[in-house]
């Protein structure tokens, strides 16, 4: 497995308050990491970094050996795609144009049949072809991530002719969606690393993050504490430190893997609490 | 290559084909009427006024212009007045009616805001100041005999450069490392809009009563002073604008996600931005200047569009462009026919239609709290 990304002692400071601090990560072709931490804990800012909205304050981020500033924005839409939180539109467009606004830009050479059939098949993906004549506005905030999933595949696709190692981004894309739609979606993305691109996720539920990790990548005040297989890296004395609760941790039957029950939550650290966690990992 | 795990059965794509295709069908109809209806205006608009002519009268001198009828009806009194006087007046407001409508088409997607429009960040206001200023302290400055033509040589240069300029200044204060926020410079519009309100009335206020005659009229707006001249002067710069449009649609398709995601999309946002900004500093400059204070035409008209045919701005550039053309034109035909033999100043019939319209727009969106 080569690595498509590499990210380099990332770190993000904004008006003195250090988002992230001395991340460094590999996102590997066929892999899907994901990335697990609670609230405040720099995911959506590294996210940020490794997708090229912000610039690290050091640290770098390559792709394919090309470090992203000096990557053309066009060329790194063909490259990866992203689906961020909370997606808002200010006009009444439709699902079906929503979903093709993810051809917008690497699009451009498809032609019109290509892009129909691009679009037809993300809204089969996300499971959202029977809404396609409805307005985004009027649905409901799991349908419209849903929509939104979609558009990022239609850039994907369209970004494959012209890219083969290709990324997808998403944050937090199941935190509206009901249970059948949470498993459906993972499996979407995770079958897009079994194509050989590499998947990252910013995900709450650990179960699930547990169940479909290749890698994951546990982040806690802006540093990323642990990271590996999900099965070797977790363990009580991480979960207490960072996500301050107590659970029973257990492992299911076949394969062994890691199930966890929180019981009940420890007093929540604030900003800037010591953690004795980096020893523990380290 | 497949995507992910389930592969599209031909019926949903099929639906969507269908679905697809009666987008498209509805937009083509959506052109097609706006184009009839603006041709009508037009050939309406010809006829009427103090001198009124009849429409078939007026397409016979069209044709005969256009060397398809019997050329004596060019001598006629008549084809003097539809050629040389409301022709160029016709084609005028056909231009500035295109070029506030796209203007605010343009500032709605770079906001994301259905509620912009170059009235609202101060452009046509900085617009305003220059050519208050040009109206006013011309007098004071140049002499008498050069002022005396002062208003018709230097006023549209004055007011197409105060536009460039307050646009100028709120790019640049909205502007911090390259990113231009657009929360900042909405704020920064309206506060330019009121400094460039109160300069304005501060000129009112030293100006004679012939100077504030001047400034009246002009700030409520006028086709009156039309003419091959003038036209030939606002041409070049709204019709390149025109062309430039298409070039913007998808880049403001994509920002109606979010600069972010736009940047994600593979969008030259800062680009896009620039080429915005700099259209709508043009367009509204050339406007004002030949034809003063327009209100309302930049708002009503692209929402007009989106609600018949939604916010793709690949159809809602071209449409606004005509439907903004057919506005003008139309309010022009009403300001000549309402108080003949005099005419009103047009800004105040689109502002009469306009300001309604605005309120109506913001109580229905108070009921959708999403927006």
């Amino acid at each position: 497995m080569a690595a498509i990304l590499e990210a380099t002692d990332l770190s993000f400071s904004v008006r003195g308050s250090t988002l992230v601090r001395g991340a460094s990560l590999a996102l590997e072709e066929g892999a899907t990491t994901i990335v697990v931490g609670p609230n405040g804990a720099g995911k959506s800012t590294l996210l940020k970094l490794l997708t090229g909205e912000l610039a690290p304050s050091q640290g770098a981020v390559r792709m394919d050996g090309a470090t992203l500033p000096q990557i053309p924005a066009w060329e790194l839409a063909c490259r990866r795609a992203v689906m961020v939180q909370n997606q808002r539109l200010a006009f009444p467009f439709s699902v079906y144009e929503v979903a093709r606004l993810g051809l917008e830009g690497v699009g451009r050479a498809q032609s019109r049949a290509r892009k129909g059939e691009i679009i037809a098949q993300a809204l089969e993906t996300a499971g959202v072809v029977g809404l396609a004549g409805r307005q985004y506005q009027t649905l409901s905030g799991g349908e419209q991530q849903r929509v939104q999933f979609a558009r990022a595949l239609c850039q994907l696709e369209a970004g494959r002719s012209v890219a083969q190692r290709q990324i997808l981004f998403l944050d937090e894309p199941i935190a509206s969606l009901d249970l059948c739609h949470q498993l459906s979606l993972l499996d979407a993305a995770r079958s897009i690393a079994a194509q050989g691109a590499a998947v990252l996720v910013v995900l709450h539920d650990l179960n699930l993050a547990v169940t479909y990790a290749d890698r994951l990548v546990v982040m806690h005040e802006g540093a990323i504490v642990a990271q590996g297989e999900p099965a070797t890296i977790l363990d009580d004395n991480l979960l207490r430190g960072v996500f301050r609760v107590s659970l029973s941790f257990s492992r299911l039957p076949p394969a062994g893997q890691p199930f966890l029950l929180p019981q009940q939550h420890l007093t929540p650290l604030q900003p800037g609490g010591v953690v004795p966690l980096r020893a523990a990992n380290a | 290559m497949t995507l992910a795990v389930k592969q599209t059965p031909s019926a949903s794509a099929a639906a969507l084909a269908v679905l697809a295709e009666g987008r498209r069908r509805k937009g083509v109809l959506a052109v097609a009427a706006l184009v009839g209806l603006c041709l009508l205006l037009m050939l309406l608009s010809l006829g009427a006024g103090a001198f009124a002519i009849a429409p078939g009268r007026v397409a016979g001198i069209l044709m005969a212009k256009l060397g398809f009828g019997p050329a004596d009806l060019l001598d006629s009194r008549e084809a003097l007045v539809v050629l040389n006087i409301r022709m160029p007046r016709l084609l005028l407001g056909a231009l500035v009616g295109a070029g506030l409508a796209i203007s605010g088409a343009l500032m709605q997607g770079l906001f994301r805001n259905p509620l912009a429009d170059p009235g609202l960040v101060g452009v046509s206001a900085g617009a305003g100041l220059a050519a208050a200023a040009t109206i006013v302290l011309g007098d004071r400055f140049f002499l008498a005999s050069f002022a005396m033509k002062l208003p018709f040589a230097v006023l549209p240069f004055g007011a197409f450069f105060g536009g460039l300029v307050s646009t100028l200044a709120l790019y640049l204060i909205a502007t911090r490392q390259g990113r231009t926020s657009v929360a900042t410079m909405l704020l920064a519009g309206v506060a330019l809009g009121a400094l460039a309100g109160s300069l304005t009335g501060l000129l009112a206020f030293i100006s004679d009563d012939r100077q504030l005659r001047d400034l009246t009229f002009w700030a409520l707006g006028s086709l009156g002073g039309a003419s091959w001249t003038k036209l030939s002067a606002v041409a070049p710069i709204v019709l390149p604008l025109l062309f430039a449009v298409p070039l913007l649609a998808r880049g403001l398709n994509a920002l109606m996600l979010g600069e972010a995601e736009a940047y994600h999309l593979g969008i030259p946002v800062q680009r896009i931005k620039a080429l915005a900004i700099l259209l709508v500093a043009l367009a509204v400059g050339a406007s004002v200047a030949s034809a003063g204070v327009i209100g309302f035409v930049g708002i009503v008209v692209p929402h007009l569009i989106r609600l018949s045919i939604g916010p793709d701005h690949r159809l809602l550039l071209p449409l606004s462009a005509i439907g903004g053309a057919a506005l003008l034109v139309g309010a022009d035909i009403v300001a000549r026919l309402v108080v003949v033999p005099a005419e009103l100043p047009i800004g105040i019939v689109t502002a009469f239609i306009g300001a309604p319209f605005f309120l109506w727009l913001l109580l229905r969106r108070g009921r959708i709290a999403e927006l």
